[in-house]
């Protein structure tokens, strides 16, 4: 497949603190369509810096970034909001949702903001879809508070695939949930992977990148390794040892 | 982002928070209530002074006597008595655009009738003193020209006078005493109740011009000279004309009379109400704008609180615009409710007023209106601030905000 993502030469600079703060520093990458890519590095590595690049929140001080194709190091702040908007999907550490507003209407928020107008029942029927892709369309009318950290963390996975993106990007998706939970949560990706999303994710959890596909390391702004998974995990067998040993530890119990 | 759901997002908003909602609405809902309140109540007033005003009668000039001075010595205003009868027929003969002229005299002297007596007002008058009054007579008739003529002693008596001493009966046809002079009644005047000077109307005697002066007064000059002009745009030319007339019929000698019109009465009457209204409105402007202050501070902290919601809205497309428009209409919305709920307890207290004060008042629409788009504008104008500042946030670090 050809490169969905292409980075070339990337630099991002802060120059907001007394000194300037060269967070990126030179990476070029390609990722091609239908990969899952895991980042990795310790904090200051610059993965996060990284992410928000990939994910158009923020413009690269030098070098370019092919997105699909089309160049996006130079365009405008609405502009890059149509593109998040519209080819990117973004899955947060913190779930991110919006208090007080059902999980459909949570899905339905890029929807809203789309350069296209829809019906509410085309935004309603959308949101319910992308819902049962993650097996939630029985909590539709919940509240975050009235659901679980994986069930919120799956809510918002919903919304970033409403608008049917490109590439799915998350920023430690599994950072504030129990190990069980997380392996639920990679078991959903796996099967979006399948089914042929790109998907880019930051993690510090090397078992949790052990489910990806290709593994990259940053340290010091750089990218410093790039490896295809070996003995790659597959989440609904992990799922079922987990099971077991529970099972297990309740019988001897 | 379609307006309907900015609306819903926005009233959400402000249900979330309906106690902080109401309470930042209410230094709008203060303002605009006091605007209502304040423009009724002036309306009314004003209404009240220009019908008592008109009830004097339509497009009156009044000639007055001057001030006499005597040795050093001034007298007050009408303290000299140089008008006329020869005046007032001079002013009705020259002058183009009178309807009807009448030389006034005016005593107050006590009255005797049916073994009662009562302190009232003598006035002399022409005959044609009721239809420049715009006055009608209830029972009985007016005395005519010919009584005028030949100085009769007749008189016809107001609605208090007829209370006061013909207690059980009608008064037409029977007779009452001023100054030992017997007076025949000829009829009984419609009741006028108070002027807007406080005065009772109805506490006269009316008998011909002549006939006071030469039985009751007993003195050669007017008290003044009532005048009716045909329009109101004549007043002025008018109003010039008898002035210049009464100044060549003294052969130069000093001024010693007063030309006034109705309209001058009418505007010191409302000055009064005019400023007080306008002072009251002052502050409740003021209000307003502290309320509108009060707006932009809750909205500022509104924007505070809901940086990360802003970050999750710019992260997923929305532009800088959308939450421009969100806060904004947010802040409009606050600003027309606290509007509406002003405009509503504004009538109220101004019903309330005019039911146990007695003021009368006069809801004005144009005030509603006003309020209405004022209440608008408060809502954009102090709104715009941080609607802007919440649109200008990075979506990074609105994200990463705690």
């Amino acid at each position: 497949m050809s490169a969905v993502v292409q980075l070339q030469e990337i630099h991002k600079t802060y120059d907001s603190g007394e000194v300037p703060v060269h967070a990126v520093r030179g990476v070029t990458l390609d990722i091609a369509g239908g990969e899952f890519v895991a980042v990795m590095g310790a904090s200051g590595s610059g993965k996060s810096t990284l992410m928000n690049l990939l994910g158009c929140l923020d413009r690269p001080t030098k070098g370019r970034y092919l997105l699909g194709g089309t160049d996006v190091s130079d365009l405008d702040r609405n502009e890059l909001a149509d593109l998040r908007n519209q080819k990117l999907g973004f899955v947060f550490q913190g779930f991110n949702l919006l208090a007080r507003t059902t999980a459909r209407e949570n899905v339905e928020l890029p929807m809203l903001y789309g350069r296209r107008r829809f019906s509410s029942k085309e935004v309603r029927d959308h949101a319910l879809r992308s819902l049962d892709i993650v097996g939630l369309s029985n909590r539709a009318d919940h509240f975050p508070s009235q659901l679980s950290g994986g069930q919120q963390q799956r809510v918002a996975i919903a919304r970033a695939l409403i608008n049917d993106p490109q590439i799915l990007l998350a920023d430690e998706p599994t950072g504030n949930l129990d190990s069980k939970t997380a392996v639920e949560i990679m078991g959903v990706f796996q099967k979006l992977n399948e089914q042929g999303i790109t998907i880019v994710m930051v993690t510090h959890e090397l078992d949790i990148a052990h489910y990806c596909k290709r593994n990259l390391i940053m340290r010091d702004g750089r990218l410093v390794s790039d490896t295809a998974v070996a003995g790659r995990l597959v989440a609904t067998a992990e799922m079922q040892k987990i099971l077991a040993a529970e099972t297990e530890a309740k019988l001897t119990a | 982002m379609r307006f309907i759901n900015i609306i819903k997002v926005a009233l959400r908003a402000l249900r979330r928070s309906a106690m902080r909602s109401i309470l930042t609405a209410l230094g709008i809902i203060i303002g605009i209530a006091a605007v209502i309140a304040v423009v009724s109540i002036g309306n009314g007033a004003k209404t009240q002074v220009e019908a008592s005003i008109a009830s004097l009668g339509q497009n009156i000039i009044s000639v007055f006597p001057g001030n006499f001075t005597a040795g050093g010595v001034r007298g007050g205003f009408g303290s000299a008595s140089t008008l006329t009868v020869e005046d007032a027929l001079a002013v009705s003969r020259e002058v183009a655009g009178i309807v009807a002229v009448s030389p006034e005299m005016n005593d107050r002297s006590q009255i005797l009738a049916n073994g009662l007596n009562w302190n009232s007002q003598i006035r002399g008058e022409d005959v044609n003193y009721l239809d420049i009054r715009i006055w009608g007579i209830a029972e009985g008739e007016m005395f005519t020209e010919a009584d005028v003529r030949n100085s009769t002693k007749v008189c016809v008596i107001g609605n208090t006078v007829a209370t006061q001493l013909f207690q059980d009966g009608d008064p037409v046809g029977q007779s009452l005493r001023i100054r030992n002079i017997p007076f025949k009644i000829l009829g009984v005047l419609t009741a006028k109740g108070f002027n807007y000077f406080g005065q009772d109307q109805d506490d006269l005697v009316l008998i011909p011009y002549t006939s006071h002066l030469k039985r009751i007064a007993r003195r050669p000059n007017l008290n003044s000279i009532l005048i009716q002009a045909q329009s109101p745009d004549q007043m002025a030319r008018i109003q010039q004309d008898v002035t210049d007339l009464l100044q060549q019929r003294r052969n130069g000698r000093e001024p010693d009379f007063t030309v006034r019109n109705q309209q001058e009465l009418a505007e010191a009457a409302t000055a009064t109400t005019k400023t007080m209204t306008f002072l009251l409105t002052v502050i409740a402007i003021i209000s307003l704008i502290v309320g509108g202050i009060g707006i932009m501070n809750i909205m500022l902290v509104s924007v505070t609180e809901r940086t990360r919601e802003i970050g999750i809205r710019l992260a997923v497309g929305a532009h800088g615009r959308d939450v421009l428009t969100q806060f904004l209409v947010e802040a409009i919305i606050l600003s027309i409710m606290g509007g509406i709920i002003g405009i509503v307890l504004g009538i109220v207290s101004s019903h309330l007023v005019n039911k146990f004060v007695g003021w009368p008042v006069q809801i004005s629409t144009l005030a509603i209106g006003g309020a209405v788009a004022i209440s608008t504008v408060i809502g954009v104008f102090f709104g715009f601030y941080p609607a802007r500042k919440a649109a200008q946030l990075d979506p990074i670090e609105a994200l990463r905000y705690e």
